[in-house]
């Protein structure tokens, strides 16, 4: 076993374990920080594959930028535990062997489909190569990215507005 | 390479879209409230420019952006449909917001902006591109959706709404990574020839999970749970959004899909299979039990999206394509403009809070509404598929397309279907005509002429189309060979 796969096989548990545990936890801020540690395992799966500028980002941006403001709105809205449901049977007896059997399923042929690709040539992508192709190449989907990230905004406006009182 | 000028050309539809939904939030908060019948205009005259600006487009049809967008006869026509069903839901809701006493600006904002989102599906070559129409699309969706924040319904709605449509985007997404896996590129029209076996197993796999992403958004059976509630639970109007202008749209990538990855015809062709007959059953036996008018025009667009299915099939399992490719577009016409037209109408005699949308609050319309209650009848018969409607000819090309490929069973189930689809549009055209009505009076308030406008556009259209079908079902086939 190489140490890559030896760091790979530590981060995939963690983030894993990290993904089960956001959704166990009943205190929203416990799947909060759980969800954090997934960011961060993902983060270092990137700097694995050599892909540092996308590591970087996750950390700064999701694992940084974006868990801030979910820890700040959910100690804005004092949210408590949760209460728990009966999960229904359906659910129980149905929905999650079928879960299971899809997950193996996928395992299954993931597996088989790349235990014949030649492990691809380590190639350090700079992020000059990144950045010619995202402002030249990709520059249509990019721009129309900030369309999305308006509607996104619209949205948050329109179902969070206070009603006018006139 | 091409010029930028030209670039732009082929995207002005949604260029034009994206700048009347800025202009429109901008002048939203200057506006008074009392007059923001001016933004409902101003965005109505929107999609009419982004509509009229298809003509450039259609002047320097091409590539544009390396690529990744393609201006052509099939994105031209997808085009017409989704900024078509927008100008018709922005006008035909003018008078529904000011009775709901909800904001005309976020609204018609967020319907051109998933308009604008709709017309990039329909034009993407790359699957990034396609993601990230299809998420505008979704996104707004979702909120239109829970747009009447006072009504639970409508919460219920919106809730339900984004977190199964997320999860079905994880699906999606997850489909797109595999794709980009086994070829390398996530570049629909330049798929190079697939290394080895290993690489094939991803792009099937790939192709499934995209497969799964796009059933959900068009409701197909057995992705269609999500249907009823929603399209229950949202304002009516947007409902008459969400069940044309997405759908036309989702339909238009999997076609794409289906026209420039060679792999996904024999691959998708059971799953379309079995998705159609699913659908068209589900859906059909379903609005059979409903009472809601509006659960059992949710139930009939499943159905429906099962005959389209059908169509679907037809191009996956022939070498030329384009007679079920064709039918699919000029289904999707006819679809739109009935399903828009009746949805609106359920909006205005709900009145109020829609709270008289049971079928039998319908009873008695004819007297009360006459002009109302007979376009109703003529929408109801044209998803029924009568002869002179435009639903007719639609079914007509899907049926003839499937007999030509030798898919009988398809053929006779999509004609069982539309038999058994006869019972409840019936029943609510005898509801109207031939029942008393409700003991306690349902004032019957006045038509405003905005939605008269939309629903004479969208009558005229059902039996102009229906009698001359000539120069659309042409328009069709062009697109269709236009695509390859």
């Amino acid at each position: 076993m190489t140490p890559q796969i030896a760091v790979f096989l530590v981060l995939a548990a963690m983030a894993v374990a990290g993904a089960v545990s956001l959704i166990l936890q009943r205190h929203p801020i416990h799947s909060a920080l759980s969800l954090i540690v997934v960011m961060v395992s993902l983060a270092g799966l990137y700097l694995l594959l050599g892909a540092e500028f996308i590591a970087a980002v996750q950390i700064i941006v999701y694992g940084g930028a974006i868990m801030v403001l979910f820890v700040f709105v959910i100690m804005l809205l004092n949210a408590g535990e949760e209460e728990r449901t009966n999960v229904s049977r359906m659910a129980r007896f149905v929905g999650v062997p079928l879960g299971v059997m899809f997950l193996l399923e996928v395992a299954y042929w993931i597996a088989r489909a790349t235990s014949h690709l030649a492990p691809p040539a380590a190639q350090l992508v700079s992020t000059r190569d990144l950045s010619t192709l995202l402002f030249r190449e990709y520059v249509f989907p990019f721009e129309l990215t900030s369309f999305l990230i308006l509607i996104a905004l619209l949205g948050a406006l329109v179902l969070a507005r206070r009603e006018d009182s006139d | 390479m091409s010029l930028p000028l030209q670039d732009l050309c082929r995207v002005a539809p949604e260029i034009v879209l994206c700048a009347f939904a800025m202009l429109v939030m901008l002048l939203a908060p200057i506006v008074p409230r009392a007059r923001h019948g001016i933004l409902s205009t101003i965005s109505v005259l929107g999609a009419g420019i982004a509509l009229a600006a298809t003509r450039f487009p259609a002047m320097y049809p091409g590539a544009a952006y390396s690529g990744l967008f393609r201006a052509d006869a099939f994105s031209l026509f997808v085009h017409w449909i989704v900024c078509g069903a927008a100008f018709l839901v922005i006008l035909g809701s003018t008078s529904y917001l000011q009775r709901e006493d909800l904001d005309a600006g976020e609204f018609c904002a967020l319907i051109l902006l998933a308009t604008a989102g709709m017309g990039i599906m329909a034009g993407a070559q790359e699957l990034l591109t396609a993601f990230i129409g299809l998420e505008m699309s979704s996104i707004a969706s979702y909120i239109l959706a829970s747009y009447k924040r006072d009504a639970p319904r409508s919460n219920e709605a919106g809730m339900k709404y984004f977190l199964l449509g997320s999860f079905a985007t994880a699906f999606f997404l997850y489909g797109i990574a595999l794709f980009f896996g086994a070829s390398g590129s996530t570049r629909l029209d330049m798929m190079t020839p697939l290394a080895n076996d290993s690489a094939r197993t991803l792009l099937k796999m790939g192709l499934g999970f995209i497969f799964v992403g796009l059933a959900f958004k068009v409701a197909a059976a057995p992705f269609h749970l999500w249907a009823p509630d929603v399209y229950e639970g949202a304002p009516a109007p947007v409902t008459a959004l969400l069940s044309t202008g997405p759908k036309a749209a989702t339909f238009a990538l999997a076609l794409r899909i289906l026209a420039d990855v060679g792999a996904a015809s024999p691959l998708w062709f059971w799953a379309l299979w079995v998705a159609a007959v699913l659908s068209m059953f589900a859906g059909n036996l379903a609005a059979l039990v409903q009472t809601s008018l509006k659960r059992m025009l949710a139930y009939s667009s499943v159905a429906h999206a099962g005959y389209i299915l059908v169509a679907l099939a037809t191009a996956a399992a022939t070498d030329h394509a384009e007679a079920g490719i064709a039918a699919a577009l000029f289904y999707l016409v006819g679809y739109a403009l009935v399903q828009l037209g009746a949805f609106l109408i359920v909006a205005q005699l709900g009145g109020p809070g829609e709270r008289h949308v049971e079928i039998e609050d319908f009873a008695g319309v004819a007297r009360r509404q006459p002009a109302m209650a007979a376009c109703l009848s003529l929408f109801l018969l044209s998803l029924l598929g009568l002869p002179v409607t435009v639903g007719f000819l639609g079914k007509f090309y899907v049926f003839n397309a499937a007999l030509e490929s030798n898919l009988i069973w398809l053929a006779i189930l999509l004609g069982l279907n539309s038999v058994i689809a006869a019972y409840y549009y019936l029943r609510v055209i005898v509801a109207m005509y031939m029942l008393r009505e409700p003991e306690q009076e349902i004032a019957a308030e006045p038509v405003p002429w905005t939605l008269s406008l939309v629903l004479w556009i969208a009558s005229m259209g059902t039996v102009y189309i229906g009698l001359f079908p000539a120069r659309v079902i042409g328009f069709a086939a062009k697109a269709a060979l236009n695509m390859r």
